[in-house]
């Protein structure tokens, strides 16, 4: 008991070397955001190719490194308040920069199509009549799973046609979500957490709702089948269905991105305590340590449920939009 | 809020990537898969009633060679209980025979005896006829001297043989 006193008044005295200040919100937002350069630890970052498009200047592609710490490469610099690349006047070239989320994409198309091409490799060698094992049983079950009691259950008998989508898309954002839980470099981009990816994701549902639906979807959304003053003279019921059509997208959009950014603002929020309560004295420090490593964990292990969930409902609400375009 | 403006590049290159990892599943990926998972569940379910049937005719044959061994059981019996009856027929007739044929034995036998018995009285008799003569002729002999007597003697000799 006196040994551990002893080491408690020790900590009081130690002092903190005067450091900047931890900004949290700093950190966290910077996590959230994209970047043009991947940071991996301390002053090590990789710098990735930015290839922007000025009506005048033309096309131009260099690294990152070349824009670090304000410096200005022919004409271009990162803006302080957007942490974008603008030209001189302060207006955004088109960008296609190959960001540390596009980089993220990279992997994570990479990671899908390997798993799936192996899995299939796998039946092209061994035929239909071997039950496989291990990690292609697994993938097995997941598809299988996908295919009948989600794609089929929801889309109904034309669900051959949508599953391929579906279960890449499956596939797609649960990949995007567990690589964005690995904290160290080839993951932690927060990707399905970033607006934009959560929007294509749900564009492409969007055409795959509409683009593949039946005329009587057409004629169910701008002529229901509801009382007569309801749609003429004034289009009511047309117009919320009209209305209806985008907010499903958008409603899959705000769900996938706001519940992932959510979790990764969480973790990021925990992992801070570490560096705030240190600020304040070791004394305080160590034990907060403690606790924050321990909700860390947990928050991780909820994180890799939300992950699956959100893929899921994401799937499956896609499947449900297809499934009611078709019914009638 | 930046957090809120999707971003033009990462929704372009986030579109591009999706339609091709999309293209790749589609194409080459989830069809292979997806078939064989719906031929293996057909094959299983063909397997299962092939067994079903292989099952059933297992069943009628095990049956069949029941029938068939009962069959057997039953001819075995039938053929061993034949061939008792012939064993003692053949007994029967063997020991029929031989009585006949020691009973034809002895009676041959009984005949000979009979025979050998008449024949050494035949000889006994010759016998003692041929003594008698000679014991006639020697008395005759003797006794010739008187013939009344001698008459007499004669006589009284042809009178009891």
């Amino acid at each position: 008991m006196k040994r551990y006193l002893y080491i408690i008044v020790a900590l009081l005295t130690l002092s903190v070397p005067a450091c900047a200040k931890v900004d949290v919100k700093e950190i966290i937002f910077d996590h959230l955001q994209d970047s043009y350069e991947w940071h991996i630890a301390g002053d090590v970052a990789l710098p990735l190719p930015c290839i922007v498009y000025d009506g005048e200047k033309g096309l131009d592609v260099f690294l990152s490194d070349k824009l670090e710490g304000g410096e200005v490469y022919n004409g271009y610099h990162i803006d302080e308040e957007s942490g974008k690349i603008v030209n001189e006047a302060g207006v955004r070239p088109v960008d296609l920069s190959i960001t540390k989320n596009v980089m993220e994409i990279f992997i994570v198309c990479f990671i899908v199509c390997f798993v799936i091409l192996y899995v299939a490799n796998w039946y092209k060698k061994n035929g239909y009549k071997k039950a496989p094992g291990g990690f292609v049983a697994m993938m097995e079950v997941l598809i299988n799973f996908l295919d009948k009691d989600v794609v089929e259950a929801s889309v109904g008998h034309e669900y051959k046609r949508f599953s391929p989508y579906l279960i890449t898309v499956f596939l797609f954002i649960l990949t995007c979500n567990l690589v964005g839980l690995v904290p160290i470099f080839p993951g932690g981009a927060n990707l399905t957490g970033n607006i934009a990816v959560a929007l294509t994701l749900a564009v492409t549902a969007w055409v795959a709702t509409n683009f593949f639906a039946p005329r009587s979807y057409f004629k169910e959304i701008f002529w229901p089948e509801v009382p007569m003053f309801l749609k003429a003279p004034v289009p009511l019921m047309p117009t919320i269905e009209f209305i209806g059509v985008f907010t499903k997208p958008f409603s899959l959009t705000v769900r996938l991105f706001a519940n992932i950014m959510a979790g990764h603002i969480i973790i990021l929020s925990l992992t801070s305590i570490i560096f705030i309560t240190w600020e304040v004295g070791p004394a305080i420090g160590a034990p907060m340590t403690l606790v924050s490593v321990a909700f860390c964990i947990f928050m991780n292990c909820l994180e890799l449920l939300v992950a699956f969930l959100q893929a899921y409902v994401f799937t499956i609400l896609t499947a449900n939009y297809i499934g009611l375009a078709h019914a009638h | 809020m930046n957090l809120l403006t999707p971003d033009i590049g990462l929704v372009f290159w986030m579109l591009l990537c999706f339609v091709i990892v999309f293209t790749i599943l589609a194409k080459f990926g989830l069809p292979v898969i997806l078939s064989s998972i719906s031929k293996r569940k057909q094959f299983i379910e063909q397997s299962l009633v092939a067994a079903e049937q292989a099952n059933e005719k297992l069943a009628g044959i095990e049956e069949e060679g029941k029938r068939i061994l009962a069959d057997a059981h039953s001819q075995q019996q039938d053929i061993i209980a034949g061939a008792m009856a012939e064993r003692q027929q053949i007994v029967n007739t063997a020991e029929a025979q031989a009585a006949e044929s020691a009973h034809r034995i002895a009676e041959e036998s009984a005949r000979n005896i009979q025979v050998a018995k008449e024949n050494a009285l035949r000889e006994v008799k010759n016998e003692v006829a041929s003594l008698a003569l000679d014991i006639a002729e020697k008395v005759l002999r003797e006794k010739m001297t008187d013939d009344k007597a001698q008459q007499e003697a004669i006589a009284k000799m042809l009178d009891n043989i």
